[in-house]
């Protein structure tokens, strides 16, 4: 197929019909060039913007230092803004913006605007200076034998291919867990830190709840009452991402099904927080409808009916955590999650 | 007249210094008077460029003030409703770049503006290569590179939005860390290994930092640097025009002109920046909080140019399988990584494959009009389409609340709309650049229309039509007609059987897709008789403008000037008055 090559028959088409090369159109002289006045002018437009600039350069200066950082100031359309940020901006940006604008009129006014022509050249290399370069490659195959040494080239080859095996190696403690407690990924992800007698506390102030703080239709962010320690202890958040619940409350007969048998306490019902999808957290619930909606990608489950997914790209429902009370009568968890929190993964089975 | 200062001189020492150690002045008395030619759309690469340039210097002066930590501190800085709070240090050192250093809130929000811009700008700059066939031979390398451009760019933003470890930035973490779980085999490892284990743990931060400043800038400029010497070797393209063939290159010289108008540009474009970046607010990471896996605020949203894999995750339908004990979540890994992955490597192959199709191996330096490739315009629009159904998913929620719609509702018409839209579009398209074809070639045959409507004295009402100009000429009829391909013979004259019937048929199907639907030009011969024909009309029109004033013409009669007893049509009528 090596003739297919229809466009080689045809050449540029302007100069085959014949019109006219570049410089047959007419060239309109603008005003500058006829009159000297109107270059006068062109001439004072570029030096202004040019002077304006350096003005603008001064304000800057003077804005970083005269005014305070914390001064607001109102402007109509852009509202309570930072005077400094504003002034600053101005008069950076305008100092910026003369300069180019004085060199876009200088060339547009006062430069020659007569289009030149240029020959282009083909990419390829001349067919002798392929040639050379073939033969020099030849030359150097020849003499170091790389075609020969049979096995050189073999070796060189597989060394080359597993040289780079280190740098992919070390990559492996990107993550490491203490020798003391070896899980995998899999395992970690299928635990969260509630345990059965687990406190139920709310997520910012860790106070433990008792049923009658909630109403019918009500809703509670919370979280394991031993959060705020092991969050202390490990450092970090991770804890939180996987335990974090809301609590809500529906009349009894409201609930259609659980994810088993009496896991709510009185029309309370615990379920994560985190969506089944990518991991968002989830709190915007519909008391009307018990449909919680997840604010990232608009995954809807329905709280009375054991978390399904009703809509949405979450393909899980939302796992429940069964609750009861202790003997002080504040609500507790009765054991941990019976599935995995948060999004899907390989290892999990369903 | 030249004089030279003392500058100059200085200048001219410094240039024969160096020089002399490295032959630079070969280098400048060949380039110096490049020609580039010009064209506004040629200025949005330039936009990028700059826009990038503007990134790297505020990038560095951010650095100096930003701290890539996630260790826990308590916020004692000037912004008094997140005062006493805990936060990252990287959060904190946010807080007070926009706060407490002076100029370092205007510097933020350029730096982000101007990463939104140059991400802009590549888009646009791409559009406009695709749309004119800039990237056909010897062009392919550099859009090769300018696609990876595009990749590494969308890589930097959103490694960069995700530094401040505000609540949204967080948020975007979380869901780019559901897509690496979903990812078989490897992915809950792998998520464990990027993240120094669960999430949010405390390494992120930091890694993220030095893939933002240092890996993902040093590959794009390094790109960068190629895409502008292949530039500059190959000379730009221009389009069709007089005297523009595809040997020559039309335009002006780098030295004056171009050295004032590109310089100058990048002033314009830096400080259009700087000015946006003063006055409109952008990313205030301080209303959003610090970062903390189990809060979220409504109306989450990336940055535009990840929108489109944002919405590509809510409009997909809730798919998994579990086989053998094992996850399979398609409803992340389809959006996540298989439509982006094709997205891109459609784009990276298409000039390979138009290449292929049409059997083209010609070098290309004179643009192609769209509508004269109307199987490759309809192929972008149409790609353009699927592109905004999925941008326009990721809005969802915000077009639910502003109006007033269901959710659900959009989402549904999204699913439906990514499948029906594009093909849709594809059709339309094409048909409207074979309209903009016909019009072309009427214009060849039968000149332009001026909109003067005239009436003849037999009452006739005419619209006159007036020779097109030479510049319209030129490009109208810088047109390429390519046959397709033949369909092979299924055996040569010997009766040896065609191993390669298959792929030639293929090929030449392909072919007869691409080029198949054409409106030929019509032929010079055509043309110049036409445009005579128009001509001569033209003339005959011509001389009732000439008796408007005069005395000759006495009566109105029928809303055009007519003398009883003189000739009934116009041609009589300059007849007569010829003789």
């Amino acid at each position: 197929m090596t003739d297919l090559t229809p466009h080689d028959a045809h050449g540029s088409q302007p100069a085959r019909l014949g019109y006219p090369p570049h410089a047959d159109v007419e060239h309109v002289l603008r005003v500058a060039d006829t009159d000297p006045k109107a270059a006068k002018r062109a001439e004072r437009q570029v030096v202004s913007m040019f002077l304006l600039s350096i003005v603008m350069v001064i304000l800057f200066v003077a804005a970083y230092v005269g005014i305070d950082k914390h001064t607001n100031v109102y402007i109509p359309v852009f509202g309570e803004v930072g005077a400094q940020t504003i002034a600053l901006g101005l008069t950076f940006g305008l100092a910026i913006l003369l300069i180019g604008a004085g060199a876009i009129q200088w060339a547009k006014k006062l430069m020659p605007d007569v289009e030149v022509v240029q020959e282009r050249h083909e990419q390829v290399s001349p067919e002798d200076v392929t040639a050379e370069a073939a033969a020099i490659y030849g030359r150097g195959k020849e003499e170091s034998g790389f075609a020969r040494y049979k096995m050189i080239r073999r070796t060189l080859i597989g060394a080359m291919a597993l040289f780079p095996i280190p740098l992919v190696v070390m990559l492996r403690d990107l993550w490491s867990t203490p020798a003391s407690e070896e899980l995998s990924p899999a395992q970690i992800l299928s635990t969260t830190i509630w345990k059965k007698g687990e406190r139920i506390v709310t997520d910012a102030t860790y106070l433990p709840v008792r049923p009658e703080d909630l109403p019918v239709g009500g809703l509670v962010s919370a979280v394991p009452a031993s959060l705020e320690e092991v969050q202390h202890l490990e450092g970090n958040l991770n804890a939180r991402g996987k335990a974090a619940i809301i609590l809500v409350r529906m009349e009894p007969d409201e609930i259609v099904s659980q994810q088993g048998d009496g896991w709510d306490y009185q029309g309370i019902l615990a379920y994560s927080k985190i969506c089944t999808h990518v991991g968002c957290p989830i709190a915007l619930y519909e008391q009307r409808t018990h449909h919680l909606l997840c604010p990232c990608h608009q995954s809807t489950f329905d709280l009375a009916n054991s978390g399904n997914v009703v809509f949405g790209p979450a393909a899980r429902n939302m796992p429940q955590l069964p609750i009861g009370v202790d003997d002080e009568g504040f609500l507790i968890a009765m054991s941990d999650f019976q599935q995995p929190v948060g999004p899907s993964f390989w290892e999990r089975s369903s | 007249m030249t004089t030279t200062s003392p500058v100059e001189k200085a200048g001219g020492g410094a240039a024969t210094y160096v020089d002399q150690r490295v032959g630079s002045n070969k280098f400048l008395a060949r380039n110096l008077s490049k020609v580039f030619p010009d064209h506004w759309s040629f200025m949005l690469g330039e936009i990028a460029l700059y826009s990038f340039i503007v990134v790297l210097l505020t990038g560095v002066y951010l650095t100096l003030f930003f701290k890539p930590s996630m260790v826990e501190v308590v916020y004692n800085g000037s912004y008094v409703p997140l005062k006493g709070i805990q936060m990252s240090e990287a959060y904190a050192s946010t807080l007070n770049i926009s706060f407490d250093v002076r100029g370092g809130l205007l510097i933020r929000q350029m730096h982000h503006w101007a990463a939104l811009i140059f991400m802009a700008a590549m888009s646009v700059h791409m559009f406009r290569v695709f749309f004119t066939g800039a990237f056909r031979k010897p062009r392919e390398f550099n859009w090769i590179i300018g696609v990876a451009l595009v990749t590494l760019g969308l890589g930097a933003g959103f490694t960069g939005y995700s530094l401040p470890d505000d609540l949204l930035s967080g948020t975007g973490l979380q869901i780019a860390r559901g897509i690496v779980q979903a990812i078989p085999v490897v992915g809950t490892w792998g998520a464990f290994l990027l993240f120094g284990g669960e999430f949010p743990g405390t390494d992120f931060i930091s890694r993220l930092y030095s893939i933002h400043i240092l890996l993902i800038p040093g590959l794009i400029l390094a790109l960068v640097t190629l895409h502008l010497i292949m530039v500059w070797t190959q000379k730009h393209t221009q389009f069709p025009g007089p005297g523009r063939t595809n040997d020559n290159v039309v335009g002006y010289p780098l030295m004056p002109v171009y050295m004032a108008k590109a310089g100058g540009f990048f002033f314009i474009v830096f400080g259009i920046i700087a000015l946006v970046g003063g006055l409109v607010s952008i990313n205030p990471i301080w209303i959003f909080g610090p970062y903390t896996p189990d809060q979220v605020s409504a109306g989450s949203q990336p940055d535009w140019y990840i929108g489109f894999l944002d919405g590509a995750l809510r409009v997909m339908p809730n798919w998994e399988s579990h086989i053998a004990g094992f996850t399979l979540s398609w409803n992340i890994l389809i959006p996540g990584l298989v439509i982006p992955g094709l997205i891109f490597t459609a784009l990276g192959a298409y000039p390979f494959i138009e290449a292929w199709v049409t059997g083209d191996k010609r070098e290309h330096h004179l643009l192609d009009r769209p509508r004269n490739a109307p199987t490759r315009t309809a192929l972008g629009v149409m790609s353009i389409s699927f592109y905004l159904m999925l941008f326009i998913g990721a809005g969802n929620d915000i077009i639910a609340s502003a109006f007033d719609l269901s959710i659900n509702a959009i989402t549904w018409f999204l699913r439906v709309a990514l499948i029906v839209v594009p093909p849709l579009v594809f059709v339309l398209t094409r048909r409207i650049c074979l309209g903009l074809q016909r019009r072309d070639h009427e214009k060849l045959l039968h000149g332009y229309e001026t909109g003067r409507v005239l009436r003849l004295p037999h009452g006739e009402f005419i619209e006159a039509h007036e020779p097109i100009s030479v510049k319209e000429m030129a490009v109208i009829t810088s047109k390429n007609d390519v046959a397709p391909l033949p369909t092979p013979p299924k055996a040569d004259i010997d009766g040896v059987k065609n191993k390669k019937f298959h792929q030639q048929n293929l090929r030449a199907k392909l072919s007869r897709f691409f080029y198949g639907e054409n409106i030929p030009l019509p032929s010079a011969a055509e043309i110049e008789a036409g445009q005579s024909h128009v001509a001569h009309d033209a003339a005959v029109e011509a001389p009732l403008h000439e008796y408007e004033d005069t005395d000759e013409i006495r009566q109105f009669h029928g809303g055009i000037l007519h003398h009883p007893g003189m000739p009934e049509s116009n041609l009589e009528q300059v007849t007569e008055h010829k003789e």
